[in-house]
């Protein structure tokens, strides 16, 4: 079987989604980190479906996300590209994709992640603002207690 | 531009910043010991709020603001007023910036600094966030260097203790780093090693190393930190890491090195040290009057 089946293969091997969203090219074992940072878990209303390690042409091996009944703004969608910076967000309405995004990492995350540092003051009061300082190894600073964290320590 | 601006961070002094600081803790340095009289800022309120203990620090900055004529309001405990009825920092800024013409605190967390300063319409010092940073005892240990050593480029720091919650070991390896051909040596116990993200970042500018012995004998500044004991769940592994300087380990250090430490100690250095012409603690301590002043004064009045 080619790769090109096989990855169609491992994308239909959950359903459809009527409406929602499905993150695609998302780096393979990074589904959970994801899920994470989007605040996804237990309580979340609608169905999740995770597909890891699918075969793909262009990653070799890619995770999607499935979410039925999830709204992202631009700014949560952005959010992935800390752990998956190559995903892509599709926004589905009845069965059909109506929008694709690429994901891009601002150079200003200003309340989109919380500053891993538990002691920082942007814990305890205040809109939490880091920088991107370097994509790729990625490398985030905190602007109030100016931590530099990597990916890991952001996921 | 010094006019108000804030000081929070080693990490936004260029060179040319802490040579004027420098230059002019030096004029202030008669002054600072009583001996004459220039009140630049009569009629200027200082504000200080120290939400961790300090004596040192806060003492250092009162007289630094009445020697120049200056007067200070503030609160020994401001954790016991409105801080401890859940006020925000920020908020807390916006009543202290109405009543002062600069702001100096000491907070607990990291990033308070900037916090706070981003609030306030006047100049704000930092005297300590946390494990982060605490710019103005960088400011007069490069001022204590730089009078003991009469310069500090080319110079070999060995930073001893606490290198992982010591702000002021941060703070000054930033200073350090401005410098030209300046070795930033350093040995700690392994639980209490320097930041790594801060190694990495230094490493860029200035020659940094790790070493697994202390060994002093190559250092031109000692600059020993305290090991706090609550750093440590288990107190067999305080009292390995703990280490002490005394007759015979100073020994090994040469002729013309110092020995710094920002105070207070406990037990890192022995008293027996103290007559050693090169403890340079006490001089290092007094020094903070000084700089402080000049600092007072270039945020305030520019010059």
């Amino acid at each position: 079987m080619t790769t090109d089946k096989k990855e169609r293969e491992g994308e239909m091997r959950v359903k459809k989604i009527e409406n929602g969203v499905v993150i695609d090219h998302v780096n393979a074992g990074k589904a959970p980190a994801i899920l994470k940072l989007l605040g996804i878990d237990s309580t979340f209303p609608g169905t999740v479906s995770i597909i890891m390690n699918i075969p793909s042409a262009k990653f070799g091996l890619k995770d999607i996300i499935k979410i039925e009944g999830k709204v992202m703004a631009e700014a949560e969608i952005n959010k992935i590209a800390l752990v998956s910076p190559h995903a892509t967000v599709n926004i589905v309405k009845d069965y059909h994709v109506v929008k694709k995004h690429a994901v891009k990492l601002p150079e200003k995350l200003e309340g989109i992640i919380r500053c891993p540092n538990a002691i920082c003051i942007s814990n305890r009061e205040g809109t939490p603002r880091l920088r991107v300082e370097q994509q790729s190894p990625l490398k985030v600073r905190c602007e109030y207690c100016e931590r530099v964290f990597t990916e890991e320590q952001l996921a | 531009m010094w006019k108000g601006r804030d000081v929070i961070t080693m990490r936004e002094f260029t060179r040319k910043d802490m040579e004027e600081v420098l230059a002019l803790s030096e004029k202030m340095e008669k002054i600072s010991r009583g001996r004459g009289y220039d009140p630049i800022l009569k009629g200027k309120i200082l504000a200080t709020l120290f939400f961790e203990p300090s004596t040192r620090t806060m003492f250092s900055f009162q007289t630094a603001m009445l020697r120049l004529g200056g007067t200070v309001i503030g609160t020994a405990e401001p954790k016991s007023t409105s801080a401890a009825k859940g006020e925000t920092l920020w908020d807390m800024i916006k009543l202290v910036h109405e009543c002062s013409d600069a702001i100096v605190m000491r907070h607990p967390n990291e990033g308070s600094a900037r916090r706070a300063a981003e609030s306030s319409d006047v100049p704000f010092i930092n005297a300590g966030d946390g494990s982060n940073q605490h710019p103005t005892q960088a400011l007069l240990d490069l001022y204590t260097i730089k009078q003991q050593k009469k310069k500090i480029d080319g110079l070999n720091v060995l930073l001893l203790g606490d290198l992982k919650y010591g702000r002021t070991v941060h703070s000054l390896a930033y200073a350090l780093s401005q410098f030209e051909d300046v070795t930033i040596t350093l040995h700690s116990p392994a639980q209490l090693r320097f930041p790594a993200w801060m190694y990495a970042e230094l490493k860029e500018s200035v020659k940094i190393r790790e070493i697994p012995s202390m060994d002093l004998s190559q250092a031109d500044v000692v600059y020993a930190t305290r090991i706090q004991k609550e750093r440590f769940a288990d107190p067999t592994e305080y009292a390995q890491s703990a280490y002490v300087l005394d007759a015979e380990k100073i020994g090994t250090m040469k002729e013309d090195a110092i020995i710094m430490h920002p105070l207070p100690r406990v037990d890192e250095i022995a008293t027996e040290v103290d007559a050693d012409k090169r403890a340079k603690y006490f001089r290092q301590e007094a020094n903070g009057i000084a700089v402080r002043m000049a600092l007072l004064s270039l945020v305030m009045t520019g010059r």
